[in-house]
């Protein structure tokens, strides 16, 4: 009988988990149709106007292709540093391992303004005020945990005497990587890059002391326009960036599963 | 989180070359996480004892001797404390329902937790601005109700700021301990109840010591991010809860005050690896148990 109420009770604290996790979203996807400028569910007539102005916010362009490239870089350096880092580590030939997995993951525990102002600190101390490369330097320090973090436990998993064989059958090693251990871990590669891009993507607290007024990421960007004008524009533009992440998940998720992910990920 | 797998050594034989490309392999992420991050950090341990003269402690003393910064380093840890607390309440049985679930609903449940995670923080923080707003949504259902007469405040005090963190960090509670729960043996259970526990003592005493694991993870995690949450406090609460993390940014962003910032930085840090590495130790404990 207890038992039955226990189950019962975790049940309810499940769909209630799923609606609390789910509702902000959808209070701004709603929001991002109001009729009014004061965020009205459009119950009366759905409008999109809110859609129309997103271009129209002041910066918005630059901080979209500021964002856009800096995720894309990092993750490019992120992918290509941990996952030779994955490789040295699975093999098991270098001393300490545990240890210096332990360390490339370490970052990610780092609360983020603390890294933010440690950069900036930095930067300025050995005259480095290239806002743009800072920014990227920041962000590979921020993404590659979870690169290495994924790559590690997925190398773990791959059979290197694939490569071996390979390598015999007249593979050059580069040849290998790419014909037999890029398709066999690309799911592996698949969530670090998706968790990589996310995390640079959306981060606030390291780029906001990095940034200048000409060169602002979108998330300060953002962040901005909530102070000063709250409006359904911003509705809008957040629901287009969930779009686009909901398309990027199923798109993934068509490919590999999301329980899957839920192993490799967290 | 931070375990990793690591298998044992290659054969003999190889072991030079392999070597050899490990450390080249090694090479570039371990000298850049020397450059660009240990270094940064060593140099901001040395600016916060920057003295006009030498070493001096005294953005220290300012920070731990006057009471308002005193109740600055507690806002930051009760909103750890009560996030934490409420996460693993709902997130707990939240991932034993999870792991039970097939098929459809299994993904469905996945997605919620997903895409939360996939979304913006300063997204869904706004999205609680509005939602929690005099004349927001959930105002106007308990109108609608009648479970009040009049509309509450809720946004900018700390039950918005705790709603909005649990929120965003829940996620994070509830996926690790689902992945120890879906490692569990369904047979021990079984074997319990055949040995005639009833199903309470069952759950206390088999199953539950096995979820330690991924409680421990959970709790290290939800604590550590929302510790140093800087954007769910600036949008749900503001000013009047200042946490270290807004102080931080005042120092670099406002007042100019690196050495102030750099000392509230330390403690800051000092709180989360505290977290992470009595976490460390006790998860430690309980594998060698």
């Amino acid at each position: 009988m207890s038992a039955r109420i226990a189950i019962a009770a975790a049940w309810i604290c499940a769909l209630a988990a799923m609606v609390f996790l789910l509702s902000p979203l959808l209070v701004i996807a709603a929001a991002s149709f109001s009729p009014t400028p004061v965020f009205d569910l459009p119950l009366g007539g759905a409008s999109l106007r809110w859609y129309a102005r997103i271009g129209a916010l002041d910066g918005f362009w630059p901080a979209l292709s500021l964002s856009l490239q800096i995720a894309l870089l990092s993750t490019a350096l992120s992918l290509v540093l941990g996952t030779l880092a994955a490789i040295a580590l699975a093999r098991g030939a270098v001393p300490g391992a545990q240890a210096i997995a332990a360390a490339l993951v370490a970052p990610l525990m780092m609360p983020g303004l603390v890294l933010g102002i440690a950069l900036l600190q930095y930067f300025r101390a050995i005259g480095f005020n290239a806002t743009w490369s800072a920014l990227l330097v920041a962000h590979v320090v921020v993404t590659l945990p979870y690169v290495a973090r994924t790559m590690i436990a997925g190398m773990a998993r791959f059979d290197f005497t694939l490569m071996e064989a390979a390598r015999m059958l007249g593979c050059t090693y580069p040849q290998a990587v790419r014909r037999v251990m890029i398709p066999a871990l690309a799911p592996s590669f698949l969530v670090a890059s998706l968790f990589s891009f996310l995390a640079s993507f959306d981060n606030y607290p390291v780029s906001i002391f990095l940034t200048d007024v000409r060169a602002k990421t979108l998330p300060i960007k953002m962040l901005q326009y909530i102070d000063e004008a709250p409006d359904p524009t911003l509705a809008a533009l957040s629901t287009l960036i969930l779009l686009a992440t909901i398309v990027l998940l199923m798109a993934s998720d068509r490919m590999f599963g999301l329980h899957r992910m839920a192993g490799t990920g967290d | 989180m931070t375990e990793v797998v690591v298998p044992a050594p290659a054969p003999v034989g190889t072991v030079d070359r392999e070597r050899l490309r490990g450390l080249a392999f090694l090479a570039p992420a371990l000298l850049f996480l020397l450059i660009a991050f240990v270094t940064p950090l060593v140099l901001l341990l040395g600016v916060s004892v920057a003295g006009p003269r030498g070493l001096s402690l005294d953005a220290y003393a300012k920070l731990l001797g006057a009471d308002y910064y005193l109740r600055v380093i507690w806002n930051s840890l009760r909103l750890a404390l009560l996030t934490t607390i409420f996460a693993l309440a709902i997130g707990y049985p939240g991932a034993f329902a999870l792991a039970r679930a097939r098929g459809l609903l299994r993904s469905v449940l996945l997605s919620s937790l997903f895409l939360p995670l996939a979304a913006s923080v300063i997204v869904k923080a706004f999205a609680w601005t509005i939602l929690l707003r005099s004349d927001g949504i959930v105002n106007r259902i308990l109108l609608a109700t009648g479970l009040v007469a009049a509309p509450i405040r809720m946004i900018f005090t700390e039950t918005a700021l705790i709603v909005g963190s649990v929120n965003i960090f829940l996620p994070f509670m509830i996926l690790p301990i689902y992945a120890v729960v879906t490692q569990l043996d369904p047979r021990l259970s079984e074997a319990a109840a055949t040995l005639g526990a009833p199903p309470v003592a069952a759950f206390l005493r088999v199953t539950a010591p096995l979820t330690v694991p991924g409680v421990i993870a959970g709790v290290a995690l939800v604590f550590s991010l929302s510790v140093s949450a800087y954007v769910v406090p600036t949008l749900l609460i503001g000013e009047r809860y200042p946490t270290l993390a807004s102080t931080i940014a005042k120092a670099y962003l406002l007042a100019r005050e690196p050495v102030f910032g750099a000392a509230a930085g330390v403690v800051l840090l000092a709180i989360a690896l505290t977290v992470v590495t009595l976490s460390g130790s006790l998860a430690g404990r309980e594998a060698g148990r």
